[in-house]
């Protein structure tokens, strides 16, 4: 076959249309989409900023380390300068100590329902259970909270608390004596409910996508049921679990009125995790309607330091999720 | 390569029953399985039906036949990979060394230790590639000694000059054909003495299927092999033994039965097989 050595003659052919008028919505289109997300951009830049500027006076007063390590929080009245002392720390320590526990109770958790749904439970059974599960995140924050202070905290949490202080665990201090109602323990158990929905979908979803080549080469070596989610499926799953984890986390360190309600408002810090504490959340909603400006300016300061915080878990997340995740060989998240 | 195949035998030692009441009835003395009567059928439709072939042992067997005879549930069957198939049943007999590993008293998970599978598509874990050979030896609890099964594996499929420098990199950082000998060094690590092989190298390309196809023949001076395979080139090179399975569709329903033509020495099967079917299929007739 030769190709043609001259073009046919042009005339007769219809030619390319020029751009018209139909290509009018493609740019128009573009420059919205821009605007769109820039718009996020603009947004997450200007309350970064604002709040930074707002809280500027108590960090350059009391010093970054100072705020953060500082031990009494004891605001001024003034509303214009930082008379004030303002020291984060049992604040921090509260809000770290209870999402911790959440965190702990809720990933083991998440993962047996992730495996149970994906791997044991009968047909007729997944869907409920993933509509339970669903359901437990269409709850509003502030029935958790109204919950565990009438019912939980005092018929369950309590109770357990002072068994587990009255055995011989009570003699570490992280289990010691007194329990009170409200508690790290009490607003960590809480946490643990209100995050489990997040964390079980994200480790399904990871756990789903194992693929199957990989199960039946696991079940073909003679691996049992169990072996197979133990070494093939969980693996598998690592990123989502760590990913589930973290958003967990985030949105424990975050949440307020349940934490503000069981945690105690109590500033004495003890080791133990069954006495009353506080939180960084608890104490913003606790005292913004008394503060005076310095302390507003006080309560923007630990408010930007706990979303430091919170970008700090995310970004060590995303590192973790990115390192498994090339080992594995495909990003699962 | 003998000595190392060797090596991997002796550290496991000789296998032993599935029950601790397998009787020593061998129908036959050369043959590692006796499938009788058996037939596959998925949620009440036979698959294939009424297969009664003997396995030879230390030989090649290959499966052939068109798409949906079936060849390839036949050879999960052997495995009981059928089990983890909601719906699938299994009647008649399959005897390994004399014992049904369909019977009443059988652990799936134990026959599976002892009979290996190479699949379809490589399909390495996401571990590296010493945990992917180490990965039966230590379901079965093997702790020591792992080094070593890990390299007469390798050896034994001439993968370990290619990967002995990276053994912690990722299986799946190999390319397809060494991936694929990567899941047979694993597959033969648990020291099993029959290799199931679902169309081993229909992922590959010529070069790394002329590798696949020779490592088959070492493997067979150790292992009794049962190769399902679309290429009948394929088949007549390394195979000793042919079974051919034709597919019977119902009229009325459309549903797809395999059943087994002819099973016959390879060579006899391609140059003079007794059944006119057979015959049609190797030289390109229909299928």
């Amino acid at each position: 076959m030769t190709p043609p050595t001259t073009s046919p003659a042009g005339s007769e052919r219809p030619r390319l249309a020029p751009t018209g008028r139909r290509h009018v919505a493609d740019p128009i289109f573009k420059l919205v989409a821009i605007a769109c997300a820039t718009s996020v951009l603009v947004l997450l830049t200007a309350m970064i900023v604002r709040t930074t500027i707002e809280a500027w006076p108590v960090f350059a007063d009391q010093g970054v380390i100072g705020f953060i390590t500082g031990d009494l929080w004891d605001p001024g009245q003034s509303r214009s300068e930082v008379t004030g002392t303002y020291g984060a720390w049992p604040f921090l320590y509260g809000t770290l100590k209870a999402s911790a526990i959440g965190v702990l109770f809720a990933v083991p958790l998440a993962i047996g329902i992730a495996l149970f749904i994906n791997e044991i439970a009968p047909a007729w059974l997944k869907r409920p259970l993933t509509y339970g599960v669903e359901m437990l995140a269409m709850v509003p924050s502030v029935v958790y909270a109204l919950v565990g202070i009438y019912f939980f905290r005092i018929e369950i949490w309590r109770p357990i608390g002072q068994f587990v202080a009255d055995s011989p665990l009570g003699v570490i201090p992280l289990f010691s004596g007194p329990v009170t109602n409200s508690s790290y323990w009490a607003a960590g158990n809480i946490l643990a409910i209100m995050i489990l929905p997040i964390i079980t979908a994200i480790v399904r979803e990871t756990f789903a996508q194992t693929p199957v080549d990989e199960r039946l080469a696991a079940y073909a070596m003679g691996a049992t049921r169990w072996e197979v989610m133990r070494q093939v499926i969980v693996p598998r799953g690592f990123p989502g679990i760590v990913g589930g984890t973290m958003l967990g986390l985030g949105r424990a360190l975050g949440e307020t009125i349940a934490v503000a309600f069981l945690i105690g408002a109590s500033q004495r810090r003890d080791g133990s995790i069954f006495f009353a504490g506080d939180a960084v959340t608890s104490l913003i909603f606790n005292t913004f309607q008394d503060a005076r400006p310095e302390g507003v300016w006080a309560l923007l300061a630990i408010g930007v330091t706990l979303f430091v915080i919170t970008m700090i878990v995310n970004v060590v997340a995303r590192l973790i999720v990115y390192r498994v995740g090339r080992t594995v060989g495909d990003a699962a998240v | 390569m003998e000595h190392n195949t060797r090596t991997v035998r002796d550290a496991v030692g000789r296998p032993a029953p599935l029950t601790a009441s397998a009787s020593a009835s061998h129908a036959l003395t050369d043959a590692v399985f006796d499938v009788a009567g058996l037939t596959v059928s998925y949620a009440g439709v036979p698959a294939i039906r009424d297969v009664t072939l003997p396995i030879p042992r230390n030989r090649i067997t290959a499966f052939i036949g068109p798409s949906g005879c079936g060849k390839s549930t036949l050879l999960r069957a052997f495995n009981r990979m059928n089990d983890l198939i909601p719906g699938a049943r299994i009647d008649g007999s399959v005897r390994f060394n004399g014992e049904d590993i369909y019977g009443a008293d059988v652990d799936p998970v134990e026959v599976r230790r002892r009979i290996g599978m190479v699949f379809q598509k490589p399909n390495p874990f996401p571990k590296s590639i010493y945990d992917n050979v180490a990965f039966g030896p230590r379901l079965n609890g093997q702790k020591k000694g792992l080094d070593d099964v890990v390299e007469a594996s390798l050896r034994a499929t001439a993968l370990w000059d290619e990967v002995k420098g990276k053994l912690k990199a990722s299986g799946l950082a190999l390319s397809g054909g060494q991936q694929q000998r990567l899941c047979m060094a694993r597959a033969i690590a648990t020291n099993p003495e029959v290799i199931l092989m679902d169309e081993p190298c229909s992922a590959l390309d010529p070069i790394a299927t002329l590798r696949i196809e020779e490592l088959m023949r070492e493997l067979a001076e150790t292992y009794s092999l049962i190769v399902v395979t679309h290429n009948m080139q394929q088949a007549s090179r390394v195979s000793d033994h042919t079974a051919f399975f034709s597919v019977d569709i119902d009229d009325a329903d459309g549903a797809r039965t395999g059943e087994l033509i002819e099973f016959n020495d390879t060579q006899t099967v391609f140059t003079g097989a007794n059944d006119q079917r057979t015959e049609d299929y190797v030289t390109g007739r229909f299928g």
